[in-house]
């Protein structure tokens, strides 16, 4: 399946929801508008030569975030349009357009339907977000994986006294982008986004499927999901410094726990995850203790500590799969927001260590200023990682909001 | 019917006791209360000022919808519209006359709902002078009542009653508060005093309104911190009462739609 095709697919989609949605955007005259955008320019400098021909030290970026949103009917009946344009000077993959949310919403008294490009996020843990799956990762964005790629989906929530159930039909996955030849984080060759394909005859149009309930229950939160379709990690092999990879069809079954007991979240997350080559289990377990307004001057101090477990060992793409993540969140409360997260993963098998440093504080009333690093240190040759070890890096970053 | 018993309570003990101050300044309380019972639900826009030392100001809007539970502790959602870099972050919070209240978190950046530690009373509200517990809905079951003094304030007749917070998490030792008689029990005037029992701050309350008959709400709250002499405005608009809100208007799912 090509781009055009994919797109011009969407396209008759989104302008049959249009037509449907049109009428009723009429009849109501209390339309609400709220327009927005974000610009920022960011630069990574990493601390030293990149290990693979073609990298550069300095990469300077610019992101364009503009968001609409319209609502009518007090709010339940909504379209929402994030769009993201990324423009980097080195690597021309990680210039790239993607379409974060496009929907409309409809709310029925205790259901809630949603038809068009979404983003949706499960989980509790800080270190790994092992249940969250609807999304594709948007792998150019960021090595920790945080941003996703907009998905597109039908969605039916249902509120009961029960809990939350939640239905996803996802027709189409989005595939992961590489870096480019000039980009870090890269294997040795290449990855082509289009070379690796979707372990079906529908490739990227196999439909998959997802069900979560959630609920809570006094101080506990909790959800179980299942997952069933195109696996949005794809599946790498390394064989003598070859790396293949494939988007193996998956089922995947996830709980995510929370405890908030005073100061005090106990975390759980865990996955099985089955498919024809492979099937795993993982999980994530953890704490974070704040110390909240330490003497009396609005600073909140969480110490994080959490334990990431994956039973694919080295092969965890994530390189977490018996490592110790400890953290600390610094929250000022001042008129600036000013923010900083710390933290460090620790592989319990000596086979590397990652740092991990994020902080931010507003300018003004509409600008922003961000630091963020990430090391590695001591990355063992048989550790996906290894491939990365020389990409620790700086990132500067200054956004104006509109 | 709880409210009921517990006026039969403190009337009963005040006549035995000859005007006990505790019982007296818990009725004040208690009639406080009642006289703004049955608002059922309000939704009202806010802009909060916060002034600096040097006079400097910084604005923040936000907007909060409220719904009153009765046997238990209202439920509130709160959707923050700027500055622009947190705009859509909303809380959700589900306030209990007993133990922690329940809260919520949506970060619209990661479209993220995280459930927070409720626990941080005393610390500041979006980098103002209103710590959390200010601003969290006022149950009686949260303090401890003494009443002190009926004074003039402002040129209305006034029950002075200090309050104990019961939560030893409160980042006050007390708080006096100014009750006017002659308006239902409307609140005029706070004054709080930190951990050392020092003066730390003033809130004062002006530019009332009665809603529907019945519902007395202040335009403008003034907090004045005596200690850093930094200052908080709040102004309130467009309050509007009974809008039909309903238990599932304070689900997760209606915190992310609040959020985006």
């Amino acid at each position: 399946m090509n781009r055009t095709t994919v797109w011009s697919r969407s396209g008759v989609v989104l302008c049959l929801f249009w037509l449907w949605a049109t009428p009723t955007l009429q009849a109501q005259s209390t339309l609400e508008k709220d327009l927005q955008l974000e610009i920022e320019l960011e630069n990574r400098f990493f601390f030293k030569e990149g290990l693979h021909p073609g990298q550069e030290r300095n990469y300077l970026s610019l992101g364009i975030q503009p968001e609409l949103g319209l609502e009518w009917k007090n709010g339940d009946r909504r379209i929402q349009v994030s769009l993201f344009f990324r423009w980097d000077q080195q690597d021309n993959r990680r210039t790239h357009f993607d379409i974060r949310e496009l929907y409309y919403q409809q709310v029925n008294d205790k259901w809630e339907w949603s038809i068009g490009f979404k983003k949706i996020f499960w989980g509790v843990t800080e270190s790994a977000h092992l249940v969250d799956i609807i999304n594709q990762t948007d792998q150019p964005e960021g090595f920790d994986g945080e941003q996703k790629l907009g998905q597109p989906m039908f969605q039916a929530s249902l509120l009961t006294n029960k809990g939350t159930f939640d239905f996803f039909y996802l027709p189409y996955t989005p595939r992961r982008q590489f870096p480019g030849s000039a980009g870090r984080f890269r294997f040795p060759q290449e990855i082509e986004r289009n070379d690796v394909s979707v372990d079906s005859d529908l490739k990227s149009w196999y439909p998959s499927f997802a069900l979560r309930w959630s609920h809570y229950f006094g101080p506990v939160d909790v959800g179980v999901s299942n997952f069933y379709g195109v696996g949005r990690e794809p599946l790498f092999k390394v064989d003598n410094q070859q790396v293949t990879a494939v988007y193996p069809i998956i089922n995947q079954t996830g709980v995510d726990l929370q405890l908030t007991s005073g100061p005090m979240l106990w975390k759980f997350e865990g996955i099985y995850r089955y498919a024809d080559f492979q099937d795993f289990t993982a999980m994530a377990v953890g704490l974070e203790y704040t110390f909240s307004n330490v003497a009396a001057s609005g600073l909140d101090i969480g110490l994080l500590g959490e334990y990431l477990f994956d039973s694919r060992d080295d092969q965890a793409l994530s390189n977490l799969n018996n490592d110790v993540f400890l953290g600390v969140r610094l929250a000022f409360n001042d008129t600036q927001s000013s923010e900083l997260l710390a933290g460090t993963a620790i592989d319990l098998d000596g086979k590397g260590i990652f740092i991990s440093a994020e902080g931010s504080r507003r300018i003004g009333d509409n600008w922003k200023m961000s630091l963020e690093s990430r090391i590695f240190s001591g990355i063992e040759e048989d550790q996906l990682a290894f491939f990365f070890r020389e990409d620790s890096f700086l990132l500067l970053k200054l956004s104006k909001f509109f | 019917m709880k409210y009921f018993a517990i006026i039969v309570f403190s009337i009963s003990t005040i006549l035995a006791n000859a005007q006990n101050g505790s019982d007296h300044g818990l009725e004040i309380a208690n009639n406080a209360d009642l006289a703004d019972n049955g608002f059922e639900s309000s939704e009202v826009k806010l802009k909060m000022i916060l002034r600096n030392k040097q006079g400097q100001e910084s604005t923040r809007l936000l907007e909060t919808k409220t719904l009153e539970l009765v046997e238990d502790g209202d439920k509130s959602l709160i959707v923050f519209n700027s500055p622009r870099d947190v705009k859509g972050t909303a809380t959700l919070t589900f306030t209990h006359k007993q133990g922690s209240d329940d809260q919520w978190l949506y970060l619209p950046a990661v479209n993220r709902v995280k459930r927070i530690s409720s626990d941080n009373k005393s610390g500041p509200f979006m980098g103002s002078e209103f710590a959390y517990e200010d601003l969290s809905s006022q149950e009686i079951e949260k303090y401890s009542y003494r009443f002190v003094k009926n004074e003039q304030y402002e040129g209305h007749n006034c029950a002075v009653v200090a309050q104990d917070p019961v939560d030893p998490k409160s980042g006050y030792t007390k708080r006096l508060v100014w009750y006017n008689l002659d308006e239902d029990y409307r609140l005029e005037k706070i004054e709080f005093y930190d951990r050392k029992d020092v003066l730390l701050k003033t809130l004062t309350y002006s530019d009332y309104q009665l809603y529907l008959g019945k519902h007395w709400r202040a335009g403008t709250f003034q907090m004045v911190n005596h200690q850093t002499d930094k200052q908080t405005t709040l102004i309130f608009e467009d309050y509007a009462f009974k809008t039909g809100l309903n238990a599932e208007d304070f689900s997760q799912n209606s915190l992310k739609r609040a959020g985006r």
